[in-house]
């Protein structure tokens, strides 16, 4: 069994099991209190799963895409959770999980998952298909890229289905994790996938002040 | 949850210090913290982005560090506390997510704090050996200075508190630690610690400032220019009896090294430091020995990261002797932003019967400070 958080887009949380699914999920789409639920639904999904941490095989944290100040809360929980229950981090990207409900509610082929990274772009991620074990089959990294890139007939991907998305489930996230270590696919890097450097620009010096 | 002597963990993510504390009680067991201070040296000031991504990377090599250090497990912990404001908002967050998933993964009670209010609970620690900090690296010039909490006395209430940093520059009374903290004064524009470092960049110094100026400032004449005073005025003492402000001083510094710079002599960089740094501490402690007469507390405790500034130390004993006013200054590893202060604030709070508080607390950037734990359960 694994706990699974991801903030990359609203908040969501689940317990999940690789025989018996979806044991218990909370999600809200407000894509700004993270710090504030991300703690009850952990709770929620431990007590509704009637389960205690010590149950757990894993903590699943969802890296992202997704934009900094919200993404970087779930790891947190994710990593701290996973060091206090002594568990394995086990780091997904988010975009993995939209991949992979998609392939499993009968998608076929090629698809570019797209969810939005604000200020006028998006992060974007591109799948060939999904293999024997329903995982996605990922063409390359999250990007970023203004809306119009993926529209230009020279890109990489054009003219692949795609899915625009505005959530991120933590129960298909922690399938994606589950089905990936049974059968022994490697887990993501444990570092959040920002895309973007922090907004910082050196200043020329000081103004001057009198005329 | 033992109530006499609570082991508790304290998360402190506000600005650009990771802050892991360890107490036992009022014993501190560990003050670790990892700074992203080197990360905002080119830019000059803190960067919140940058500081939210370094709170990210160090939370958990630190929690594993002050938990070795204290030598418990974390299955030991009575309860965690956590900064819930006022900061960094992005910074905030990180710490308070965090902290949450901690207490449900070890099904600990949890107490968000007052940022502020911590500063002022950091005077109740004393280390094991009573004597210095073990952890205190930087402050060995320190260890002989009586007013350090090294004392054995404990802090007695009402008590002025005077808090500067960074990030905040605020004056308290503090009537009781975990019941009765009122605001006096905070500053309306810069933070003491910001007018440091801007008055560095104009010098040509790198950041942070305090440091630096504290450095040119020795073979400079403090009473060489007369900077202005924010709020010293009779109009503004009416308003603003206990407020600060900064950005004044700092154009007026400007203004001074444009004139010269414009008349083609040197910037006497050692006089301008000197009166700088004379005038922020003139008025700190002007208003705080203000509030200690205005209410007749004989006490002042001193809080932050500025306090690290020997000038306003000195300046601080001096007046408070002059004035006869008891003043208590914690060791400077426990005035500058860290974790063990808002452990500490927790284990009064838990001492004192408070309940825990409820895990829908969120991170709160204005957190005023007589919120002295937030969404308590009761
Ligand atoms: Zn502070």
């Amino acid at each position: 069994m694994l706990l699974a958080i991801d903030t990359s887009a609203g908040t969501s949380v689940a317990v999940v099991d690789l025989t018996r699914g979806v044991l218990a999920e909370r999600g809200e789409n407000d894509t700004m209190r993270h710090a504030e639920i991300v703690g009850p639904f952990i709770l929620a999904c431990l007590h509704e799963a009637n389960i205690t941490p010590a149950d757990l095989s894993g903590v699943v944290g969802g890296m992202g895409p997704g934009p900094f100040t919200g993404l970087r809360v779930g790891i947190a929980s994710a990593r701290v959770f996973a060091l206090g229950a002594g568990k394995p981090l086990v780091p997904v990207i988010s975009h993995d999980a939209i991949a992979y409900g998609h392939y499993r509610r009968g998608h076929r082929g090629p698809l570019v998952v797209v969810t939005d990274a604000r200020r006028r772009e998006i992060y974007w991620s591109a799948y060939t298909a999904a293999d024997a074990a329903g995982l996605p089959v990922r063409a390359g990294a999250p990007g970023l890229a203004k809306p119009a890139q993926l529209d230009d007939p020279a890109w990489l991907h054009a003219g692949w289905p795609r899915l625009d998305a505005a959530t991120v489930s933590a129960g298909e996230l922690g399938l994606v994790a589950e089905l990936s270590y049974a059968h022994q696919r490697p887990f993501a890097a444990n570092e959040p996938l920002y895309l973007r450097s922090p907004d910082v620009t050196l200043s020329a010096g000081p103004k001057r002040v009198s005329r | 949850m033992n109530r006499i002597d609570p082991l508790v963990l304290g998360i402190e993510t506000s600005c650009d210090e990771t802050g892991i504390g360890i107490v036992r009680g009022t014993t501190l067991l560990s003050n670790t913290i990892a700074s992203s201070m080197d990360e905002h040296a080119r830019y000059g000031g803190v960067v919140p982005e940058i500081a939210a991504r370094a709170h990210l990377d160090e939370l958990g090599p630190a929690i594993t560090a002050a938990v070795a250090e204290a030598g418990i497990r974390l299955a030991d912990l009575d309860a965690i506390a956590v900064t819930s404001g006022p900061g960094l908002s992005g910074a905030l967050m990180v710490g308070v997510g965090a902290a949450k998933a901690l207490a449900v993964a070890l099904d600990k009670p949890i107490y968000a704090v007052n940022h502020l209010v911590g500063h002022v609970g950091a005077d109740l620690l004393h280390s094991t050996t009573e004597t210095t900090d073990s952890t205190d690296s930087t402050d060995s010039t320190d260890s002989t200075d009586s007013t350090d909490s090294t004392d054995t006395e404990p802090l007695e209430y009402p008590t002025i508190a005077l808090l500067v940093s960074g990030g905040h520059t605020s004056l308290l009374l503090v009537r009781d630690l975990v019941s009765d903290v009122e605001l006096l004064g905070e500053t309306i524009d810069d933070a003491a610690g910001e007018a440091f470092d801007k008055v560095a960049r104009l010098l040509g110094l790198p950041y942070p400032g305090g440091p630096q100026i504290d450095r040119v400032a020795a073979d400079g004449n403090p009473k060489a220019i007369r900077f202005p005073r924010g709020l010293s005025q009779p109009k503004d003492m009416a308003a603003h009896r206990y407020d600060f402000s900064f950005s004044g001083l700092k154009t007026s510094v400007a203004r001074f090294v444009e004139q010269r710079q414009d008349a083609g002599e040197p910037v006497p960089i050692g006089d301008v430091a000197a009166s700088f740094r004379e005038a922020v501490v003139d008025i700190l402690l002007t208003k705080a020995l203000a509030a200690c007469a205005d209410y007749n507390v004989p006490r002042l405790l001193l809080g932050g990261g500025v306090i690290a500034n020997a000038r306003l130390r000195l300046r601080a004993t001096e007046r408070t002797d002059a004035a006869g006013i008891v003043l208590r200054i914690p060791p400077l590893s426990l005035c500058t932003d860290n974790g063990a202060m808002i452990a500490a604030l927790g284990a009064q709070l838990i001492m004192a019967g408070h309940k825990p508080s409820t895990l829908e607390f969120g991170a709160d950037s204005t957190l005023p400070v007589d919120q002295i734990q937030v969404c308590s359960a009761g």
